[in-house]
């Protein structure tokens, strides 16, 4: 697989003896760090640059006459100037999408955040036993893919596999199924959940365990208890790590896919349309209007960047460009 | 949890460990993340007891309760399309394998050469690809399409392989480890030496790095293994389907033959055992350096 990529060789070669100084200069100091960047920055311009500028380009368009050809059609398109974007952000099936996916981060995040932070301060406390166990068993479902795990959770929420409706029927009750429209949400948060605390859970633990002990020896020597030492020492200095996976697990939100598409065969009550982005796959591959697809996509790469950038404004850009 | 507990003076967890003098345990708190794990293991528990059950006996006998057919169905999903499910499995492996070795070398030389060299350009470079992180990967896929399709490439293991090789977060942590790993005086005195810049690389940095190289190679593996929607746009032939995408496909017949279920649910048991076992092995590497790259993000 190395052959994508290029040895810089001659640019890497120490100059000759009689070059002029400024050439060697020049080469050092541009040449050689360059070409050693040269696979990453082409990959960027290729895979993430040039699509960008793709859809861009193409949310703009519209077709003039109804063609087949998603690519090689381009005769028949036309500048479309606003329209993509108006029809997409007027249409109805759009807005519902946005707003069950806004109602599945409400819930979502914060009960996976929450959980990740009560496990890893639980997994920091001197006093907590079979630790290894759990953060293991925690971490566990970060290996299982989405697709598997939204398999594995479709079908104990069926009423006739689960165990909880076994129970409930033992007891005489009968337990609405999570795969009905009100609670499919509930569903996926479940899902998303079990699948997304263990990771969180693991990045907060890696920085409670790079706090320097020191720190502790002088709460307690102030009385703290282990909770006011959680609470008021503990969360405080891990806050950059909070304030990334809380980033992270936004844009991870706003991207839901895999486990709605995986789930469909299995509960009837969710649309093709059930969020944004299935949405922009259902109008680019399924009705084959690519030029609306990519007007949504660009709307919720806008919403994603604002989202990113108003949160970190908020929280005083303490996530990121602090590496150094 | 209980307010009565105390830290311990100087050192933590190790120190005391080996003085004997360990704290109360707590009840509370033992038991909460013992309810967080089983909550975890339940679904993998559940799915090896249906995996051996047979069709009817899925949807019949207690949900939790072992059968005796966890070999028929292996036997029956192998035979399934001339054993397509370990093509699955093979693909998968492919293009998380490959991928994530080419992506993590390519992450690692950037991350170098962004921590280690100085030249004009370089904090733009950067804030670009800062900026890559933001940006919603997947909403990416559909003009990688079309940008393939015009390449012909579409519905081939390139389609899947080349889109995921570039990766903003593993070349940022690849040079929080390069400028934590590799000191700028072993780089002057190679050079010295005469060394080319790509020897010093691969021969003195790499080495160096190497640990954190292990986090971001499991990073983009998981990623690439997780990516659904990337295969699932490109790949119309299923004999070139991860496992996921087959899954999917074989979940959706499913609706219409629910015999195909008993397959499903044999297929994800044995397709999540490998990346079960990488993981209880390698798990140290995701604790010790996720502190390297999380702490100071």
């Amino acid at each position: 697989m190395a052959m994508t990529v290029t040895r810089p060789g001659p640019a890497a070669k120490t100059a000759p003896a009689g070059e002029p100084r400024r050439a060697r200069n020049f080469r050092s100091r541009v040449l050689v760090p360059y070409s050693m960047l040269a696979p990453g920055i082409v990959l960027f311009l290729v895979f993430m640059a040039a699509p960008i500028v793709y859809t861009l380009v193409l949310s703009f368009q519209k077709k003039k006459v109804s063609g087949l050809g998603l690519g090689k059609g381009s005769q028949s398109q036309v500048f479309a100037g606003l329209d993509n974007y108006i029809s997409s952000l007027t249409d109805p099936e759009f807005t519902a999408s946005v707003l069950r996916v806004l109602l599945y981060g409400v819930i979502l995040i914060p009960l996976m955040l929450g959980f990740a932070l009560l496990f890893a301060l639980l997994l920091d406390s001197r006093r907590t036993r079979a630790g290894n166990f759990s953060r293991t068993a925690i971490f566990l479902p970060y290996a299982v893919p989405a697709v598997i795990s939204s398999l594995l959770w479709g079908f104990l929420y069926l009423p006739g596999v689960s165990p909880f409706h076994f129970l409930a029927r033992q007891m005489g009750l009968e337990l609405p199924s999570l795969l009905d429209p009100n609670l499919v949400t509930f569903a996926i948060c479940n899902i998303a959940l079990w699948g997304g605390v263990g990771f969180n859970m693991i990045v907060m633990y890696t920085s409670l365990k790079a706090v320097p002990s020191e720190i502790y020896e002088a709460a307690k020597l102030d009385g703290c208890s282990e909770i006011q030492t959680a609470l008021r020492i503990k969360i405080p200095i891990i806050a950059p790590s909070l304030v990334m996976t809380a980033l992270f697990s936004m844009i991870a939100t706003l991207q839901v896919f895999a486990e709605p598409t995986t789930l469909r065969p299995l509960a009837n009550s969710l649309s093709t349309s059930w969020s944004p982005l299935m949405l922009v796959y259902r109008d680019a591959f399924t009705r084959n209007d690519v030029f609306s697809a990519a007007a949504t996509s660009i709307v919720i790469a806008a919403a994603t960047f604002l989202i990113s950038f108003l949160f970190l404004r908020i929280v005083q850009k303490r996530a990121f460009g602090q590496e150094n | 949890m209980s307010t009565t507990a105390t830290r311990p003076m100087a050192v933590r967890a190790q120190a005391s460990r080996d003085t004997g003098t360990r704290e109360k345990p707590s009840f509370l708190s033992t038991g909460i993340l013992i309810l967080g794990a089983l909550y975890c293991l339940f679904p993998v528990f559940w799915v090896l007891a249906a995996a051996s059950k047979d069709g009817t006996e899925l949807f019949s006998t207690f949900t939790l309760a072992p059968s005796t057919h966890l070999w028929d169905n292996i036997v029956e999903l192998t035979a399934y399309r001339d054993g397509l499910f370990w093509r699955w499995m093979l693909n998968t492996a492919l293009y998380a394998g490959i991928g994530a070795v080419v992506s993590t070398w390519v992450s690692a030389l950037s991350g170098y050469v962004l921590a280690k060299f100085d030249f004009p350009g370089k904090n733009g470079i950067f804030k670009v690809l800062l900026m890559g992180v933001l940006v919603p990967g997947v909403i990416l896929a559909i003009p990688q399409y079309l940008m393939l399709a015009q390449a012909g490439l579409t519905n081939t293991y390139w389609s899947v392989l080349l889109p995921q090789i570039i990766s903003p977060y593993g070349i940022y942590l690849a040079r929080i480890y390069a400028a934590a790993s590799v000191p700028g005086d072993v780089i002057e005195a190679a050079r010295t030496e005469g060394a080319r810049e790509m020897y010093i690389f691969n021969r003195i940095a790499t080495p160096m790095m190497l640990p954190g190289l292990v986090t971001i190679f499991l990073f983009q593996f998981v990623a690439i293994w997780n990516n659904f929607m990337l295969p699932y746009i490109m790949l119309g032939d299923d004999h070139l389907f991860p496992i996921t995408v087959g899954l999917n496909g074989l979940l959706n017949q499913g609706a219409s033959a629910p015999a195909l279920y008993t397959l499903v649910l044999a297929g994800a048991l044995l397709s999540i055992i490998p990346l079960v076992i990488m993981f209880l092995f390698l798990q140290r590497y995701w604790r010790v350096d996720l502190a390297a790259g999380a702490v100071k993000a």
